[in-house]
């Protein structure tokens, strides 16, 4: 306790950084698995591979994968970038089948009386499809999340210094605090990461919330 | 008006869903396409609105051919009513209502006021209109459904089975209310079910389609029931047919008798009176609207409500032979009671007096 208090202000830098390296990946994985999610959910014939392709990344081991970035990526072994394009591909691992089903989670005459009434295919997605998956997706979303969180600290093995980096530190030094410090950091984090999410999509679906008629 | 010529719809693997269709819906007439499932009407309604793009054949609406229009476009000009209303759940009764103007660029307080006016002409209480369609009743979805369909005041509509997903007594108040509502508009309708007894009552014209999307019969309700066009027609327009196409035949001026009344509420003895030896009285309320036959003789103190024979049916004057009929037949007392429009009575009719007015009919009648 006394050594948290100490370094409250290092905690805490280390802590926005793990929220930054968290949440990019969350963000920008979601944004590419709405598409690869629609496409596995529109062509019957790519849903599969789709799901097993993306399913697949999500066995390499972040480790690996995080030491693999800056084969592919041609950065620096020190590069953040390194982190958040890992966590990227593991989110977008997690979320196509989420979107995918999310989207499959749509009542067909919902789609069909949008189509009949002339919403064009893009419009339709964003303006009747999307809304109506937001449950589904955020469930999914929330996995992400705690997911991601949890295998930032990883990349404090490559020091990229986030909470993990109070884990390293703790090993190195045979000292507990920081550790667990870093482990109580890293589930607060998580837990605001999922609280958030689950405020944003009640907000987004006021409509499940009404009291259904007598 | 719309118009079929010689339209297929053969699906991946060989699967005929429509084989040359031809038929023409005219403009301000509802057209029923009913049949057995697998015979191709929903298939042949969503060719329409090119849901279905047609394999060979052409689809015209007022002689544009639909397939060298915008899909979109082409659709925000059509109303589409769906099974079970098809509403956004996501979206308020007015957000609902107002799609299709705002797709078409109205502005928001425009398109606001219209749903309003929609809503009431389809008979909902305006406060619905900031509900979600989960805090509504199945009806009252399928009303707000129509009121969708009817946004942009479009002269087509069409209709999948739209009534089939509620209850028998609601869905007869809604078909009551659909024809009401065509009578103001006289949108050019293309009506799809599976229930023949639907597609008599609301159809100007039926057909009736075999499986393999092929027409059957175009004729009209009477026409159908007088004449079926062969066994198949003949089987699915089902049994009593004689006495069904009484329904569409007006009653001419049936020989009518005045009718002893008691008022509700009144003694017992005053009714034996009125009855003069006749076991039943006919009880009406003070605007002199019936309300059931009374039985003096088993009952004491005054007629109240709870003692009405209610089995017999009432017919409108200049309504149906099948009405007039239908009333004498049902009535305890044989006497079938006929009202005027506004509900008062006018007199009864013997069922033999109906059964006269139809024989007198030209033999081979129709309608």
């Amino acid at each position: 306790m006394k050594w948290f208090l100490g370094h409250l202000d290092q905690v805490a830098q280390l802590m926005l950084n793990h929220a930054v390296l968290a949440l990019i990946p969350l963000v920008v994985g979601l944004l590419l698995a709405l598409p690869l999610g629609w496409l596995a959910k529109r062509y019957r014939g790519l849903y599969s591979p789709l799901i097993a392709g993306t399913g697949l990344l999500y066995t390499i081991p972040s480790l690996a994968l995080f030491i693999l970035m800056p084969l592919v990526l041609g950065t620096g072994i020190l590069d953040p970038v390194n982190v958040v394009v890992a966590l990227t591909v593991y989110t977008v691992a997690l979320l196509v089948r989420t979107v995918a089903d999310g989207l499959g989670s749509v009542p067909d005459e919902v789609v069909q009386a949008a189509t009949a009434m002339g919403i064009g295919r893009l419009r339709r997605f964003w303006s009747v499809e999307l809304p109506l998956a937001v449950p589904v997706i955020a469930a999914g979303l929330r996995v992400a999340a705690v997911s991601n969180v949890s295998i930032v600290s990883v990349a404090a093995l490559l020091g990229i210094s986030q909470l993990g980096s109070l884990f390293t530190d703790g090993f190195a030094r045979n000292f507990l605090d920081p550790i667990v410090v870093g482990i109580g950091a890293c589930m607060v984090l998580a837990l605001a990461m999922d609280l958030a999410i689950l405020l944003l999509s009640r907000a987004a679906t006021p409509w499940l919330r009404t009291r259904v008629a007598a | 008006m719309i118009s079929f010529t010689d339209v297929t719809k053969v699906y991946l693997g060989g699967t005929t869903a429509v084989g040359g269709l031809s038929l023409t819906a005219p403009t301000g007439k509802i057209t029923v396409l009913v049949g057995p499932s697998g015979c191709g009407k929903t298939t042949s309604l969503r060719m329409i609105n090119r849901m279905i793009e047609p394999t060979s054949g052409t689809i015209e609406i007022d002689g544009r051919d639909t397939a060298s229009l915008n899909p979109n476009e082409l659709r925000r000009g059509i109303g589409y009513v769906i099974q079970s209303g098809g509403l956004f759940p996501h979206r308020t009764i007015l957000d609902n209502i107002a799609t299709v103007p705002l797709l078409l660029g109205w502005d928001r307080a425009k398109a606001r006021t219209r749903a309003h006016e929609l809503l009431e002409r389809v008979g909902l209480d305006p406060v619905l209109g900031k509900r979600y369609p989960n805090q509504l009743s199945g009806g009252q979805q399928q009303r707000v459904g129509v009121a969708r369909a009817l946004a942009a005041d479009p002269p087509v509509m069409l209709m999948d089975e739209p009534f089939s997903a509620v209850d028998p007594v609601v869905r007869e108040q809604l078909q009551d209310e659909f024809l009401r509502l065509q009578g103001d508009l006289d949108k050019t309708i293309v009506f799809v079910t599976h229930d023949i007894d639907e597609a008599m009552k609301l159809g100007d014209q039926v057909a009736v389609m075999r499986v393999g999307g092929v027409l059957a019969q175009l004729a009209s309700p009477a026409k159908l029931l007088a004449d079926p066009h062969d066994d198949f027609v003949a089987d699915f327009l089902g049994r009593d047919r004689g006495y069904r196409a009484l329904a569409f035949a007006e009653a001419p001026e049936l020989p009518l008798r005045d009718e002893p009344v008691v008022l509700l509420g009144s003694t017992v003895a005053l009714a034996a009176e009125t009855a003069a030896g006749d076991r039943w009285v006919l009880v009406v309320d003070d605007a002199g609207a019936p309300l059931g036959w009374s039985e003096p003789e088993r009952l004491s103190g005054l007629i109240d409500r709870d003692h009405l024979h209610r089995g017999g049916t009432v017919a409108r004057i200049g309504g149906s032979l099948r009405a007039a009929l239908d009333a004498a037949l049902s009535s305890p007392s044989r006497r079938g009671v006929l009202v005027a429009d506004d509900g008062r009575l006018v007199g009864t009719v013997r069922a033999q007096d109906v059964l006269s007015a139809i024989e007198r009919r030209p033999a081979g009648a129709v309608a």
